[in-house]
């Protein structure tokens, strides 16, 4: 296993000028799943693509680091709420499509272990227009996977998909994930409690730790620590953080 | 009801109002010939009007390939250098403005009056909406895949390749059914402004020695030509699309 690093955020961020956040000092711990809860528009989204070094509107006055100290935009890697599957590509060709976009030879091996390992053996030559929206999400799972990077920023997977199906994919996750360094940014805070070793509320005025139950993820949705921790959280961002 | 039934009824409508024109104007044959008329000059003429339908096909081929190979390109060296294209994107929409009816005198001069010119008019036409279509395609490729792609680590000629030309398929393919449409009037602007050969000679020829029923068959055979384009060209480009949504 490569070693996932724990990353730190310090500093604010500001659009034309106008605070959008902060300051905030978050840290994503090692190995662990942090959830990062707010309102809409309160810059979720903006945090990972600081981290992945994507282009944003605003700047970020402060410094994001690894404890190691290397880069981090490129041992990390991205899953987004839209699958973002080539549509002309087959499953496979979609899983392995990084190695492909860096002009590299694909190891098929592993791509066929992967998609073995999310499910989808059966339909590896289906283009994603065959696959429903779950198997969609499993097959983005496992080119995510496929790049092996110590570090995972998730955009709100699970948000597009059927309850039932956003479960599986959660258990799923947790289990093919377990000790990289991930991100999850999500809406709900069933999600989060099921899923976080901690959570991080993002407000207009900083980044706010919430305790969670002492119990390790990935958590039974019926685990009664769980559902309470869930209530008081749902409370909670209702009140306006 | 068979898919042929709308057109043919189309069709016999539009000979029947045309037939009613002849009646009800009175008009003689030499100026507005009956479609009995046409048909039999275009029957006798077969050999003739096949003849310089040849070389109008020839042209009109020979530009949309060149055209098209040209348009698509220009519109990925756009897409691939911004700067170059904020750089050229107002020259070309100017160049659109010079209407190509205009160069026809002077393209007859520089490249004579064989089929050169007329492909090079042909070309001209259909450069720019090929160019456009294109570029525009190419410049809409959902961001998350762009985002996606850097993340990974991907190489800008890669990115090209495998997502943003796969993605803007379908807007080359709508580029190529108008460019079907305009590269026989390029091809036969060229033909009045200088030629021997070509169904644009042909009908000028006509109309000079006053045989307006030929002039009708020829005009009729060249809207035919067209027709044909448009359709051999919008099935190539359908399977473009195809490819490109479903693989």
């Amino acid at each position: 296993m490569i070693h996932a690093p724990t990353i730190t955020l310090k500093g604010r961020y500001d659009v034309d000028g106008h605070r959008l956040f902060g300051p905030i000092d978050m840290s994503i711990s090692a190995g662990e799943w942090t959830c990062l809860l707010g309102r809409s528009g309160v810059g979720k989204s903006t945090i990972l693509r600081l981290i992945l070094g994507l282009e944003t509107a605003g700047d970020f006055i402060g410094k994001i680091v690894s404890d190691d100290g290397y880069p981090i935009a490129k041992r990390a890697s991205y899953m987004a709420q839209s699958d973002l599957l080539l549509p002309w590509l087959n499953l496979r060709e979609n899983v392995v499509v990084g190695a492909r976009l860096r002009g590299a030879e694909p190891d098929f091996d592993q791509a066929n272990a992967l998609i073995d390992r999310v499910g989808l053996s059966d339909h590896i030559k289906k283009k994603p227009g065959a696959l429903s929206g779950g198997m969609r999400q499993r097959a983005a799972l496992a080119r995510t996977l496929m790049e092996n990077r110590p570090i995972v920023l998730l955009d709100e997977p699970f948000s597009a998909l059927d309850a039932g199906t956003r479960a599986d994919m959660q258990d799923l996750a947790a289990e093919l994930l377990v000790g990289k360094t991930v991100l999850l940014v999500t809406h709900d805070p069933a999600e989060a409690c099921r899923l976080g070793h901690q959570i991080t509320l993002l407000s207009e005025d900083g980044a706010n730790a919430w305790d969670l139950p002492d119990t390790m993820p990935i958590r039974q949705p019926d685990d009664p620590e769980m559902l309470r921790s869930q209530a008081s959280l749902l409370a909670h961002l209702r009140a306006g953080l | 009801m068979n898919r042929l039934t709308y057109p043919f009824c189309a069709t016999l409508l539009g000979l029947c109002l045309w037939q009613a024109l002849v009646w009800g104007t009175d008009a003689p044959h030499f100026i507005l010939p009956a479609p009995w008329r046409v048909a039999k000059a275009a029957f006798e003429s077969r050999a003739l009007i096949a003849e310089h339908a040849v070389v109008t096909g020839t042209e009109v081929i020979l530009g949309l390939i060149i055209g098209a190979s040209l348009g698509a390109i220009t519109a990925i060296q756009l897409a691939a250098f911004p700067r170059l294209a904020r750089l050229t994107l107002p020259l070309l929409v100017f160049t659109q403005a010079v209407p190509v009816f205009a160069l026809a005198p002077i393209l007859t001069l520089w490249f004579g009056y064989g089929i050169g010119s007329k492909i090079v008019m042909a070309v001209l036409i259909i450069y720019f909406p090929v160019t456009s279509a294109f570029y525009d395609g190419l410049s809409r490729v959902t961001p998350g895949l762009l985002d996606l792609a850097k993340t990974m680590g991907a190489s800008k000629t890669q990115v090209m390749l495998r997502i943003k030309i796969p993605s803007a398929l379908p807007s080359l393919a709508s580029g190529l059914k108008l460019a079907a449409v305009y590269a026989p009037i390029g091809a036969v602007i060229g033909e009045w402004v200088g030629a021997s050969r070509g169904l644009g000679y042909l009908m000028l020829l006509a109309n000079g020695r006053a045989k307006i029923d030929l002039m009708f068959a020829t005009l009729i055979v060249l809207a035919l030509l067209t027709l044909l384009f448009h359709k051999v060209v919008s099935m190539l480009a359908n399977r473009l699309t195809d490819a490109s949504v479903t693989g």
